[in-house]
């Protein structure tokens, strides 16, 4: 399928070309899945579409779909570039190293890589601060659990994926001492079969919280049938468990993609590197569920609230790291730096992290 | 180490679920492959089962006819690869690559409108008694039928490839299409029947996929099962019980090492996750070490473009 996307999209940008007269800005997508996902890929697509509804006929939008991470995701953003698109949002974080070759060759096509760490001075990076929103639903999951077992399926041991579990796990754990994490890693993005096994084992093994981060809604369908609480990842995921779904983080890419193309259009694009969370709406708590106690839910609000407020630090110390050395004195709170390059799990955390 | 949490008939069950996809797609490519045709496109005949039952279990709130519909649309969609290499003699290998990914664009296309919707329920057999006996029961006695409808297809092709005349007639069009030609047998349309039914059971493993394992339809939901049924069928050495234990073990090593890795056993989950791919393998070196064993087994005249006026 990638090899037909591909083909579809660079005719595309092909007749782009030579089609219009009045000066356009084309932005290019690339993503890991396909934009149905209805997970990550999903709210990427959405805030590709706020962009053709920000500026209409100003501005040309493509997307190629299911793009493996690595060299086919350069040979793609090569293609696009060679298209004349003027800014390349890749959405993966695989795509890191790919995306500084191809913005080596094209010094002035912009581009926006999504969850990485280099830059360049036509790259810039972008990323949401999920592990706010973790820390939300990390404090549902500690007070729904009855069994005190939390599964969930992991999907690289990246920083990104590492944080989330421990800040969840950090949350969870400050209203429930006796709560205990599953971790189970599939080392894919997408696979519907094996995330659906992995939560059915989670659950064989006492779990009856689920929360991931992989991109499919397979485990949120199997909560539903095996009749245990989930949370929505990157999208809302309702429709997959009406009972199941207890809240969801939603990742709201539109008004950063809207305000980037603005910047190419006005000339004033600059590399940058963006780290927003709840406050300024990129991570979004989804409505919670009426099985939530009302006390639960005002506890939760309270958490986002305070988080936006910025009165409220996920990663507080005292924390001390798995191997029991201390991480963050009592008050201190966590540089972005460390929790970039977050490679280690928090004290209680169980199992090995795989490096 | 506390492996009590592991529960060995959960285990067993997951395991079944896991292995029958790839069973039923492993079923039909080895009466292809004996037919002397190598069709890679699995996947994407797997896929189009997949949506295929989705959409018409959706449409009709009826599971089984969703399941008919996905085996119609597999071997309707297999003919386009039977009609290609069979009349036109294009090249095999490079046709099957072609129906994989025409149908994982075409499945993602027709799928658009299914995305979020939820699949009549498959409904699993309750045996009085029989369900009920503790281990056994779960594991032997309460699955959806479709399980016992793979295990019963396997020895229906084995009664079919090696007791039946229609069975040999299909392995000596595999083994010598000439000879059989020459015999008299119209070796296209032996081959376009087997075709079609790998099609078929392609299609029923991707039904069982979006509406037993994972109950939903996803773009590329498949992920790569067609391929892992390709190599099931090399691995059986061609013998339709050794698919069984093929499916079986790939399914089982999956299902163990997300139990072990939620038990937090101290081996690298790396390590765990690569353990199928790594286990199918070796079994492959062992089994085709012994160069003259494994090349006999191996249908003579599999791949090989067959044309009557030679």
């Amino acid at each position: 399928m990638k090899f037909t996307t591909t083909i579809a999209a660079a005719a595309a940008l092909a007749l782009g070309l030579g089609g219009s007269a009045i000066a356009q800005t084309k932005a290019g997508f690339i993503y890991v899945g396909p934009p149905t996902d209805f997970g990550w890929s999903y709210e990427h697509d959405q805030g590709r579409l706020a962009v053709e509804e920000a500026f209409g006929d100003m501005v040309e939008t493509s997307f190629v779909a299911s793009v493996p991470e690595g060299a086919d995701a350069e040979r793609v953003m090569t293609q696009m570039a060679l298209g004349g698109v003027d800014i390349i949002f890749s959405t993966s974080f695989g795509y890191m190293d790919p995306t500084l070759n191809v913005a080596a060759k094209f010094p002035n096509v912009k581009f926006e890589h999504a969850t990485g760490y280099k830059r360049a001075d036509n790259v810039s990076t972008y990323s949401a601060r999920f592990y706010e929103g973790r820390h939300v639903i990390g404090l549902i999951a500690g007070r729904m659990t009855e069994t005190n077992t939390i599964g969930y399926i992991a999907s690289f041991p990246i920083p990104e994926v590492v944080r989330g579990i421990n800040a969840a796990y950090l949350a969870a754990k400050s209203v429930n001492p006796e709560v205990k994490f599953k971790v189970i890693w599939v080392y894919t993005w997408f696979d519907p079969g094996k995330e659906a096994d992995a939560a059915n084992a989670l659950i064989a093994q006492g779990a009856d919280v689920i929360m991931q981060h992989t991109d499919s809604p397979a485990a949120m369908t199997i909560a539903e049938e095996k009749g245990i609480f989930a949370f929505g990842q990157a999208s809302d995921m309702m429709a997959f468990g009406p009972t199941a779904r207890l809240s969801s983080i939603i990742d709201n890419w539109g008004p950063y993609y809207v305000a980037r193309v603005q910047a190419v259009m006005d000339g004033t694009w600059e590399s940058t590197d963006t780290w927003d969370g709840i406050a300024s709406g990129m991570v979004e708590i989804g409505k919670f569920s009426d099985r939530i106690p009302a006390d639960v839910q005002a506890e939760a609000q309270a958490a986002a609230d305070a988080i936006a407020a910025g009165t409220l630090h996920p990663f507080t110390g005292p924390i001390n790291k798995q191997d029991g050395s201390v991480w963050l004195a009592a008050g201190e709170t966590a540089d972005d730096g460390t929790l970039a390059g977050m490679n280690f799990y928090v004290e209680g955390v169980e199992g090995d992290l795989p490096n | 180490m506390d492996f009590s949490a592991l529960n060995p008939v959960s285990l067993m069950v997951s395991l079944i679920i896991a292995a029958t996809p790839i069973l039923l797609a492993a079923v039909g490519e080895l009466v292809v492959e004996k037919s002397g045709v190598l069709n890679l496109g699995v996947e994407g005949m797997m896929i189009i089962g997949a949506i295929a039952g989705f959409a018409i279990s959706v449409e009709t709130s009826n599971p089984w006819v969703g399941m008919l519909a996905a085996m119609v649309a597999g071997a309707v969609f297999a003919s386009i690869f039977g009609f290609m290499t069979q009349f036109l003699l294009s090249n095999q290998v490079a046709t099957g690559l072609a129906l994989t990914l025409f149908g994982l664009g075409m499945a993602a296309l027709l799928g658009q409108s299914y995305t979020g919707m939820k699949p009549p329920k498959v409904p699993r057999l309750d045996i009085p008694v029989l369900s009920d006996l503790p281990v056994v029961g779960p594991i032997l006695f309460s699955h959806d039928p479709m399980i016992y409808m793979s295990i019963a297809l396997v020895a229906g092709v084995w009664y079919f490839l090696n007791r039946s005349r229609a069975g040999l007639v299909l392995r000596a069009v595999g083994e010598n299409h000439e000879a059989a030609h020459s015999l008299g047998y119209n070796v296209v349309m032996i081959r376009m029947g087997a075709i079609a039914f790998g099609g078929a059971c392609a299609g029923l493993g991707g039904a069982y996929l979006s509406l037993v394992r994972v109950p939903q339809w996803t773009e590329g939901m498949t992920a790569g099962a067609g391929w892992i049924a390709l190599a099931i069928v090399v691995f059986a050495s061609w013998k339709p019980w050794r698919l069984i234990l093929g499916a079986y073990l790939f399914g089982g090593v999956t299902i163990l090492q997300l139990n072990l890795q939620a038990l937090g056993i101290g081996i690298s989950a790396a390590y765990l996750s690569m353990t199928p791919y790594l286990i199918t393998i070796i079994v492959m070196v062992i089994i085709s070490a012994d160069r003259r064993r494994a090349s006999m087994n191996a249908p003579a005249s599999l791949g090989r473009i067959f044309h009557a006026s030679h």
